[in-house]
């Protein structure tokens, strides 16, 4: 089959390779027929993430139809148009069983401090990603759904990662209403944070970035006010300004490990890998509040550490929510959500690349061209 | 204001936002916040038919985190440790991942794993092409320039090191070659000579 995979830092090509088996009786392959680049894969495309290998295939947000099943099977059939979820797990551990998806301890024996993730490195799990032909999908009686048959492919595959990652981001942000909402980042997660906190009522949404056609997007698909940092001496003192000194009340980051704003950061982070991320939106955010508010972090961040003022957490009484998504937790929901019209997760889609052309859809990703926000991979097969 | 009990008012009543933004407030009650809260028992075990699932067949020593108290049952198989770079890993999975140790090692052999592989790669018929694996035609056939220039980016200030993390290694592997062949060359020429050196 074909996939996309990693030669080392700032490098892909798609080649050959052999199709995924079924290793354990619940697994299934799925052809994939569409795929997307997260924000997220850039820090594997960076070298930033701890044992990512050579000719690994990246890819965690993934839709396609079910090829083959394991013997244990029962919930899904060869045929099956079905959307992917980006946690890989096994339902009945012992945070599976509470809800917590993303933290599986089943799937993962590389590490403990993180679930099982698609095509994210060894670190989560070392389990090829979707950005290919096919992929290996494990306990496939878990984690895929149907997808509803009045659902368009390019809502579902951006509901595996993006839209619920965004919409928990928000919910970990216990908003209430009348909030002011600030978010750290207008890519697609911070794009649909932005929309889930009018949906819990928040009274003002306030988004931050330094790309202006994201912040355009930011004002159409989030109806959320703007700021480019790049435009202020010190973004922090501009929201003490506009919030009548109060500080928000709510914070999200959803920029991650790769943040821009302080060139130091940024390089001893994304280029020399001395920190696990580069922490300029979470600092942000930490000074950005309120004494007493609440930072929930969607951004990802390698396991390094990293230089987090978190002096100033503490002194302020911060209420700091983490995690990655439990996005089959998010589903029904979210689902409802589209029906209705409140989130539309397509219009975030820029570019539709080719697998052949990998290389370029990184590239264009990476280094933010052509008005870049969401670009999706199409396999050859699809 | 701040300085007394009162919140500083906003700008649009709830009645106005619900008119301007669809959805707004439909997830106002924390009920209809599928994550709240965090712990919640899921009786349906969303679909998986075991407490303990059966487990993969483990066809080569799987590397672990020594945190884990046994192997997962269910495990990737993609790229298994090879080389000096696997030596570095499985040496590296000897620490918890509360040691530095354990993430710098797994770096190092990361680093140790793409030369590894580059050096292979010279020796196959499909051999890594710094040059269309970066992608770089992008910045031709997707805006490169426009998409720059007039831009308020603050991430242009590091930009210009990217092909410096790319190319500077190939170029000091290139420039470390050229010495050694270079001093292997003068040795035999030197060698060469002292051959002709007459015997006293």
């Amino acid at each position: 089959m074909r996939a996309m995979v990693y030669r080392g830092p700032y490098k892909v090509r798609t080649e050959e390779k052999e199709r995924p088996a079924i290793e354990h009786p619940n697994d299934a392959i799925v052809r994939v027929t569409l795929a997307a680049i997260c924000g997220s894969d850039l820090h594997l495309y960076h070298g930033m993430m701890p044992d990512t290998r050579i000719g690994h295939t990246f890819g965690h947000e993934i839709i396609g139809v079910v090829d083959e099943v394991g013997s244990s099977v029962q919930n899904l059939q060869v045929g099956d148009r079905v959307m992917i979820p980006f946690n890989i797990f096994c339902g009945t551990c012992w945070y599976c069983a509470r809800g917590l998806y993303s933290n599986c301890h089943n799937v993962n024996p590389n590490a403990t401090a993180v679930g099982g993730i698609y095509g994210y490195s060894h670190t989560t799990g070392g389990y090829d990603g979707g950005q290919a032909e096919y992929v290996r999908v494990p306990f496939a009686d878990v984690g895929p759904s149907r997808i509803p048959d009045w659902m368009a492919d390019e809502d579902a595959v951006l509901l595996t990662d993006a839209t619920a990652t965004g919409y928990f981001g928000a919910q970990l942000g216990d908003i209430v209403q009348g909030d002011v909402v600030v978010v750290f980042g207008a890519g697609p997660v911070g794009l649909v944070a932005a929309k889930s906190a009018w949906l819990m009522g928040a009274g003002r949404v306030i988004v931050i970035d330094h790309l202006d056609h994201r912040l355009e997007k930011a004002r159409s698909f989030a109806h959320a006010e703007t700021y480019n940092f790049t435009e202020y001496g010190d973004i922090v003192l501009e929201m003490k300004k506009t919030t009548d000194w109060l500080g928000a009340d709510v914070a999200i980051d959803c920029v991650g490990a790769e943040a821009d704003g302080n060139f130091l950061q940024h390089v001893t982070s994304s280029k020399l890998k001395l920190q696990g991320g580069s922490p300029v939106a979470l600092n942000w955010a930490i000074d950005s509040v309120r004494k007493g508010a609440t930072i929930s972090v969607m951004g990802a961040y390698g396991p390094l550490f990293s230089a987090v003022k978190f002096g100033d957490a503490m002194n302020k009484g911060l209420t700091i929510h983490t995690n990655q998504a439990p996005v089959k937790r998010q589903w029904p929901r979210l689902f409802e959500h589209v029906r209705n019209g409140y989130l539309k997760p397509s219009e975030l889609v820029t570019h539709r690349i080719p697998l052949e052309h990998i290389a370029e859809g990184y590239h264009i990703f990476s280094a933010k061209l052509d008005g870049c926000i969401k670009p999706l991979v199409v396999p050859s097969a699809a | 204001m701040t300085y007394t009990p009162h919140k500083p008012p906003l700008a649009e009543s709830p009645e106005q936002l619900r008119a301007r933004i669809p959805g707004w407030g439909v997830d106002l009650d924390p009920k209809d916040r599928p994550s709240v809260p965090k712990l919640q028992f899921q009786e349906d075990f969303t679909g998986a038919h075991w407490e303990f699932p059966e487990r993969q067949p483990e066809r080569y020593p799987r590397e672990r985190s020594p945190e884990h108290g046994m192997l997962t049952p269910v495990f990737g198989t993609a790229q298994p440790p090879s080389g000096v770079s696997g030596a570095i890993r499985r040496y590296a999975y000897r620490y918890s991942e509360g040691r530095t140790a354990h993430w710098l090692l797994l770096v190092l052999g990361d680093r140790v794993d793409a030369w590894e592989h580059h050096l292979k790669s010279l020796l196959t018929l499909h051999p890594d092409n710094p040059v269309t694996e970066t992608g770089v035609k992008a910045e031709f056939t997707h805006h490169g320039l426009r998409s720059r220039v007039g831009q308020h980016r603050t991430d242009l200030k590091h930009q210009v090191l990217d092909p410096v993390i790319v190319g500077g290694p190939w170029i000091a592997a290139a420039g470390a070659a050229y010495a050694g062949a270079r001093r292997v060359s003068r040795s035999l020429a030197r060698a060469g000579s002292d051959g002709h050196r007459p015997v006293h």
